[in-house]
């Protein structure tokens, strides 16, 4: 069973790139790929030019991180958020861990009352907040985006987009996103690959599908299901496999 | 009778806990013609405890309060838990956000269907087949005969819902309360989905309770929409006429979704308001 087949894209340094499919297409395993989670893939992966192998090294980490979808599941329920901060800080033997700590608190827009909350005592925009300030410990240069804003409400699904963008922005990231949603896409990507059935469909930029340009039926489907309900389209979907 | 076929007013649902009383929802009005009503909110807004108070569904030490609660000229403060029985999954159904928890996982799909349709009416079990069959045809599942004899676990998540809409539907209620039955689904097939429901309320005239957190949605789906905030509906309107919401609320919310076709630099957040909390609520009923 092949979850993702023959599939090549290129990321420019500080561009955003975005995943977009629907569930089984591949799109998160593609990231998993890419950080070592998945390990079953063959091909190539190089990341600053180095092809990566079978197991990532430490140095890999220093320069990808990832944020997962789950809030709730991806932090652990028994470690205070000082404790989830600091440990990838002490894995690497950073010097100065207290104070990145209070540091990337203030960066992610948490007050240093947070610090030794447990994920419990949080809201799930606060909780993925610390996620993201888990993530930029060891100050990477790629992050990978595994939806991570569905699993919260709207109003906070902006403000963590906007902090997601303001990260960025200060420190010159690279983003790869993957979400089933054209409009968070669409949002906070520069160009994007269309997934369906582990093989992307199409590559193209975010311009040419807000003109509503894109080439591939599928996409096509995709882009007019997501601008709403409409009976008479739903007669006309096809399936695509 | 005329009148709508669901009216509710000043309905309350309050759970006693160790830091006080939660008001989960306070004092609500409103109902459900035989039209498509959308409940928006975000989590916490109430709108879930509302479709569960209208079936009876909230269990102490929860206590739900209304000056009125009517469906088709019953009133359903005064039934006892076995009349509601007879209405519940019957004459109103609901449908649940995820059918992994819905299902029973030991029992084959066309068994659960079938119980549910004899369940409710007399029907002889090779007669409960034969309309199960029909209703998983009716719900567009291509193989019918092959989920009939499947077990949860075999089917996908949007065949998984495609069956419970097929088992809440097959009694053929007159009020179906949808809490979230897409919101787990790729957005094609939740069209799909979608469009069978529409097509209940159009043909049948059944009245839907379309629970749901996306605005979007709702407003390309519904007929009517209901907004609530902190157990409260503080805005309604024609789905229609949602982009030309006035409550701050509401605004806010529309205004925090990216769009493909609006491209923004940085998302407007929502900038809460404790008054929101103490305004009095809207009534949304259309008696």
């Amino acid at each position: 069973m092949h979850a993702v087949r023959d599939v090549s894209l290129a990321v420019r340094r500080g561009e955003s790139f975005g995943l977009v499919g629907e569930s089984g297409s591949g799109k998160s395993t593609v990231l998993r790929a890419i950080a070592g989670l998945a390990r079953d893939w063959t091909g190539r992966i190089a990341v600053e030019g180095e092809n990566l192998g079978a197991r990532r090294t430490a140095r890999f980490y220093e320069t990808v991180q990832m944020v997962f979808q789950d809030p709730y599941g991806s932090l652990h329920p028994r470690h205070t958020v000082d404790g989830t901060l600091s440990e990838p800080g002490r894995i690497h033997g950073l010097a100065n861990v207290d104070a990145r700590v209070l540091e990337l608190l203030r960066d992610v827009g948490l007050g240093p009352e947070f610090r030794f909350r447990f994920p419990h005592q949080l809201s799930g925009g606060q909780r993925q907040r610390v996620a993201i300030a888990r993530a930029l410990m060891l100050e990477p240069k790629l992050l990978l985006l595994d939806e991570p804003t569905s699993a919260l409400d709207v109003s906070v699904q902006a403000e963590i987009l906007n902090l997601l963008q303001r990260l960025k922005r200060e420190r010159g990231l690279t983003f790869i996103l993957v979400s089933h949603d054209l409009s968070v896409i669409a949002h906070m990507c520069d160009r994007l690959a269309v997934m369906n059935a582990g093989r992307v469909v199409e590559e193209l930029t975010v311009d040419q599908l807000r003109r509503s340009e894109p080439s591939h039926p599928y996409t096509r489907q995709l882009l007019k299901a997501s601008l709403g309900y409409d009976r008479a389209a739903v007669d006309a979907l096809e399936t695509f496999d | 009778m005329s009148g709508p076929l669901l009216e509710v007013d000043g309905l309350s649902v309050r759970f006693p806990t160790r830091t006080g009383i939660v008001e989960a929802v306070r004092n609500i009005s409103f109902s459900v013609g035989r039209e498509k009503v959308g409940i928006v909110g975000e989590s916490g807004s109430g709108k879930t405890m509302t479709g569960r108070a209208v079936l009876g569904l909230i269990r102490p030490p929860g206590v739900v309060q209304a000056r009125r609660m009517m469906f088709d000229g019953i009133d359903l403060l005064s039934l006892s838990e076995r009349q509601l029985r007879s209405i519940r999954g019957n004459r109103i159904a609901m449908v649940m956000q995820d059918p992994k928890f819905s299902l029973n996982p030991v029992m084959t799909v066309g068994r659960q269907i079938a119980e549910a349709y004899r369940v409710h009416t007399a029907a002889s079990s090779s007669e409960a087949k034969r309309r199960t069959l029909e209703m998983l045809e009716a719900v567009r599942i291509r193989d019918p005969e092959r989920v009939y004899g499947a077990y949860p676990h075999e089917v996908s998540g949007g065949m998984g819902q495609r069956i419970m809409i097929a088992m809440m539907l097959i009694p053929d209620p007159d009020l179906l309360i949808a809490d979230e039955p897409t919101s787990a689904l790729d957005v094609t097939v939740q069209m799909q989905v979608l469009a069978i429901v529409d097509d209940l309320v159009s043909r049948r005239g059944m009245g839907l309770m379309f629970i749901s957190h996306d605005l979007n949605l709702v407003a390309s789906f519904c007929d009517r929409v209901v907004i609530m905030y902190a157990g409260q509906i503080v805005e309604t309107c024609r789905a229609s006429e949602l982009h030309a919401a006035t409550h701050p609320y509401t605004r806010g919310l529309l205004a925090s979704l990216p769009r493909v076709d609006r491209p923004t630099e940085r998302l407007s957040t929502l900038v809460r308001d404790e008054a929101w909390k103490t305004e009095p609520g809207v009534d949304a009923r259309i008696l």
